[in-house]
């Protein structure tokens, strides 16, 4: 004897849940508002992503049409609206987000989006090859090292002091935010201008006899100090 | 695989021109189909250096706006079968060059030549701009004397900066060919010394050819110096410099002062 067993059914049971959801309230002019919401995710792309977001549309009167393209233009901006509250039910068609009624308000804990880590900007530019005459290297964070000669005609401006192992030919100006105690060292100097924290010399000024050799500038006071190195 | 080289130096009148013409029919001779295109647009010179100024019908320009077809601009040389010439406009000027126009004419060179040499006017506007931008190689001509030196090394900057293969990431293989070498004034002081021009470029030298007379006399008759007399100096300088182009490795030699046999005999100085 056969027994048919009718396989159990699952009931869908239905429970309640409450969740936290951001509340947008749009107001009119909706183009400037839509503005003020680009402007936020300008400076914090990517905020508003992942997160439940609900439009409170009790203060604006809108119509179906409007409303869907309000809906519409917020998914564009990767802002998916999970609800609506605040408008007549009637408004809303079949492929819009659901009316929700009965809503409180809770405090929300503003989570910081996380930013992606930053480096600590480099606080020193190395140049392996010579600087050629024309070019200028500006580099305002640190110092600059030169692995190789500065051409006639070429310069170096650097926030912290700079060195060039090679032959100085062109202009170097060191420590130019404000920074009095940057050096300038080379292996040769042959150097058209010098100048640290806005006190500069010019070649001419340059006796003679650091010419050719190596040589430290440095800023006493408000004197450039030019010591030969060996 | 064909190259691309450019003959260039910032600096005005310091042989580019000569030396293109001298270097393209060493080439040349040497087996290879050679195309030596002028750069220098409405002040034009390497036609009348490779003696082609009275078969000049249509120029780079005429080809770069598509008036002509590329082997309709193309002139042969008249003494060597594979050496041919395009010329500039010397009616236009350098506005008439657009980089996408020169882009498809080197490409199109390509594909039949295997040395197409470039030569640069002076300067670092858009005419040196535009040889440049192509360049596998590049020879960068110098006096050895201040201004060309300085000059020569702004313009190794920009092949370093400006150039195609440069914003690729690759490099423009670059050499200095130092000419109008005086070794009289040399050794008084009055030129700087090759070391001097070469410390401050740093470098590698491809040649140093001499001053002499025998360079006017070829481009008077409109012929590049290395066919005009084989065995002259700057000839020879040039000669040398094409072998090291290929890849031969070739002792460098100074031009020396020239001291005839009777006056070192009788020790006099020569005038």
């Amino acid at each position: 004897m056969d027994v048919d067993v009718e396989p159990t059914r699952q009931l869908v049971r239905l429970r309640g849940r409450s969740y936290l959801a951001f509340v947008f309230s749009p107001v009119v002019p909706i183009m400037e508002w839509l503005e003020d919401i680009d402007a936020t995710l300008q400076r914090s792309p990517g905020f508003f992503v992942g997160k439940p977001v609900v439009l409170d549309l009790s203060t604006v009167d809108l119509s179906g049409s409007a409303i869907a393209h309000l809906v519409m233009s917020l998914e564009k901006r990767s802002i998916r609206v999970l609800g609506i509250e605040g408008c007549e039910a009637a408004r809303l068609t079949a492929n819009m987000p659901p009316l929700l009624t009965g809503g409180r308000h809770a405090p929300i804990q503003q989570v910081e989006p996380e930013k992606p880590e930053v480096k600590p900007p480099p606080s020193s530019l190395l140049l392996d090859a010579p600087v050629r005459s024309g070019q200028s290297i500006v580099f305002p964070d640190g110092d600059v090292t030169v692995v190789g000669s500065v051409g006639s005609g070429a310069e170096i401006v650097a926030g912290g002091s700079i060195h060039v192992y090679g032959t100085l030919r062109g202009r170097a100006m060191a420590g130019v935010n404000g920074n009095a105690s940057a050096r300038i060292y080379c292996h040769k100097m042959e150097a058209e201008l010098l100048a640290i924290d806005g006190y500069y010399q010019t070649a001419e000024e340059i006796p003679d006899g650091l010419r050719d050799r190596p040589v430290q500038a440095l800023l006493d006071g408000n004197v450039m100090r030019i010591t030969p190195l060996s | 695989m064909a190259k691309v080289l450019v003959v260039t130096s910032g600096k005005g009148g310091v042989g580019k021109t000569t030396t293109t013409a001298a270097i393209g029919a060493a080439l040349a001779q040497n087996g290879k189909k050679v195309v030596v295109v002028d750069f220098d647009v409405g002040l034009r010179n390497l036609d009348l250096v490779m003696g082609a100024e009275r078969r000049v019908v249509f120029d780079l320009i005429n080809v770069v706006q598509g008036v002509a077809k590329l082997p309709q601009a193309l002139i042969r040389d008249k003494r060597l079968e594979n050496l041919w010439l395009l010329p500039a406009s010397q009616t236009r000027d350098k506005d008439a060059l657009t980089e996408d126009g020169i882009g498809r004419v080197i490409a199109e060179l390509r594909e039949t030549f295997d040395w197409i040499i470039c030569d640069s006017p002076a300067g670092i506007e858009r005419g040196a701009t535009l040889a440049m931008r192509f360049a596998d190689e590049a020879i960068i001509v110098t006096n050895p004397e201040v201004s060309s030196v300085r000059d020569s090394d702004r313009i190794i900057g920009m092949l370093d900066a400006k150039t195609v293969r440069a914003e690729k990431g690759e490099r423009v293989e670059k050499h200095i060919l130092i000419t109008r070498y005086d070794p009289a004034r040399a050794s008084r002081g009055e030129m700087l010394s090759i070391e001097d021009v070469m410390e401050i470029l740093a470098t590698p030298l491809l040649g140093i050819v001499p001053e002499s007379q025998d360079v006017l006399r070829a481009s008077n008759v409109g012929t590049p110096v290395t066919l005009n007399n084989p065995s002259s100096s700057p000839a020879r300088a040039y000669l040398d410099a094409t072998r090291r182009l290929l890849g031969e490795s070739v002792d460098m030699t100074v031009p020396a002062d020239k001291v005839g046999l009777m006056n070192r005999l009788l020790g006099r100085r020569a005038a």
